[in-house]
């Protein structure tokens, strides 16, 4: 009985035709393409992206030069300088971060004591050129005055889970 | 006016050449935007787009790939013997355009309209094999060898079981003039009571063109692009759309052999005002719409695989179908006597 219905099966095609009605459902469905320089996904308020140093809202910068993110960063990409200011504060004169070399693994956003190193949600900074790549303080600086609204939304919401 | 065209040497020619220009500029459309449509049905089965960026819906994609392939650099191996290395691009190309000559797309509107036209269409359609094995041994190269090896075999196969489903068509109908086969299905298209043929026409027609699932002269996986390896720019634009115009004339061969050509599927009020080109039309994209949900649908065959169905099972299913035909028709008293004339 199993030989004739397996050879009935192979000649009336019943696996072929199976296969093509599954794909004809397909080509009904909605598609799942997102059209990408236009339209993006989603991401995580945890996305980890580029990176950039935030300020307090009166202007003044977070980074206490405490060198956290520098001893974490597993890949070494982070080099710090640092004395104090006229005022007293210990600040850095020096804050660079290796993009070719970061693993973004986000342990200098989590080793920070003051929120001032975070990763952002910008992914799109690719360069034509490698220097354009090692960032200096005034790059990552304006990165964080450019991104600070979305910064600071994304800190707000996983806040609960830190 | 009509005595300049009918009856001037000159008038002639002129005519001929604006008959093939009618045939052809739409073809190539045709084939153009068949590459486009496979992207797109492709893509929709695949749940995605496909190309959506040049024009609306992407319909210049088809433009943008010609320009592309015209203005790239034709390399051409030093191993290869140069003259036929070119040749077959354009051989290939060319047949797949002759063979339109005598498809008719409405009563009497063939280019030739020649009694032997079914056997016109099988040698124009079996030469094309020429093409891919000129292409594959002038190479010098060993994928493209393999694969023109492998299509050639292939090709050769799978036309006895063609040849055996045609003969059981023609014996049904008695003539081998194809306005006659379509005329024979006034009033019953030959897909229905020879249903299991149409559908070996139809697979044996895949393997023919060389498409998925047996693909195997051009298998990426194996032979990188099999027999067209080497080509690159406007030869292997010529290739392209040889395979494109190819799938083209199955189809066009499919539609009359077995759809009904130019034929409405009922002759009666609503559909005989749909013009009889428009229908073939209809039925060719049909067909070419099921070549690519093939495509999308099945894995490549296995070498033996591919040589066992078409030796093994089609052959002698197309072989007792036809004796059954013939026996049929003899006992019945139906066997067409006399045909065309």
């Amino acid at each position: 009985m199993g030989y004739l219905d397996r050879t009935v099966r192979s000649f009336l095609l019943a696996e072929l035709v199976a296969g093509m009605g599954a794909t004809l459902r397909a080509f009904f469905k909605p598609k799942v393409t997102i059209n990408y320089p236009y339209e993006k996904g989603p991401l995580s308020p945890r996305f980890r992206g580029e990176h950039a140093l935030r300020r307090y809202p009166n202007g003044e910068e977070r980074c206490i030069a405490c060198k956290l993110c520098e001893a974490t960063c597993p890949a070494e990409a982070i080099t710090i300088e640092s004395e104090p200011r006229d005022d007293g504060s210990r600040r850095t004169t020096r804050y660079d971060i290796d993009m070719t070399k970061c693993i973004y693994c986000g342990l200098c956003e989590e080793a920070c004591p003051v929120d001032a190193i975070v990763e952002g949600p910008n992914y799109e900074f690719a360069t034509e050129t490698r220097e354009e790549l090692m960032y200096n303080k005034d790059k990552l600086l304006a990165n964080g005055d450019r991104w600070e609204s979305v910064l600071a939304r994304r800190l707000e919401l996983d806040a609960p889970y830190r | 006016m009509a005595h300049f065209f009918l009856h001037t040497m000159i008038g002639q020619v002129i005519l001929t050449v604006l008959e093939a220009l009618a045939v052809l500029v739409p073809l190539l459309l045709g084939v153009a935007y068949l590459t486009l449509a496979e992207r797109k049905v492709m893509a929709a089965m695949q749940l995605r787009k496909g190309p959506n960026v040049n024009g609306p819906f992407g319909l210049l994609q088809a433009f943008a790939d010609a320009i592309k392939m015209i203005t790239k650099e034709t390399v051409i191996p030093s191993g290869a013997n140069r003259f036929l290395f070119l040749f077959a691009p354009f051989l290939t190309f060319s047949l797949a355009m002759t063979a339109w000559a005598v498809i008719p797309t409405n009563d009497g509107w063939a280019i030739a309209n020649i009694n032997v036209g079914v056997l016109y269409l099988l040698a124009i359609s079996s030469l094309g094999v020429y093409g891919v094995l000129i292409a594959g041994w002038a190479s010098n190269s060993k994928y493209a060898f393999l694969g023109g090896l492998r299509a050639a075999a292939q090709m050769v196969s799978y036309e006895v079981s063609i040849g055996l489903v045609i003969v059981s068509v023609l014996l049904a109908v008695g003539s081998l003039n194809l306005n006659d086969i379509v005329l024979a299905q006034r009033h019953v298209w030959f897909c229905l009571p020879m249903f299991p043929m149409f559908i070996i026409f139809f697979i044996s027609a895949l393997a023919e063109t060389n498409r998925a699932p047996f693909d195997l002269p051009e298998g990426e996986s194996e032979l990188v692009a099999g027999f067209f390896v080497e080509y690159s720019a406007l030869a292997f634009g010529l290739f392209f759309l040889g395979e494109y115009a190819n799938m083209f004339l199955m189809s066009g061969m499919v539609s009359i052999l077995f759809l009904g050509g130019w034929l409405p599927p009922i002759g009666i009020a609503p559909f005989t005002w749909i013009p009889g080109p428009l229908w073939l039309i209809a039925k060719i994209l049909f067909c070419l719409f099921v070549f690519i949900w093939v495509r999308a649908t099945f894995p490549r065959y296995r070498y033996d695989q591919l040589m066992r169905l078409g030796w093994k099972v089609f052959l002698p299913l197309s072989l007792v179908w036809m004796v059954l035909t013939a026996g049929f028709l003899l006992a019945t008293g139906l066997l067409p006597q006399g045909g065309a004339s």
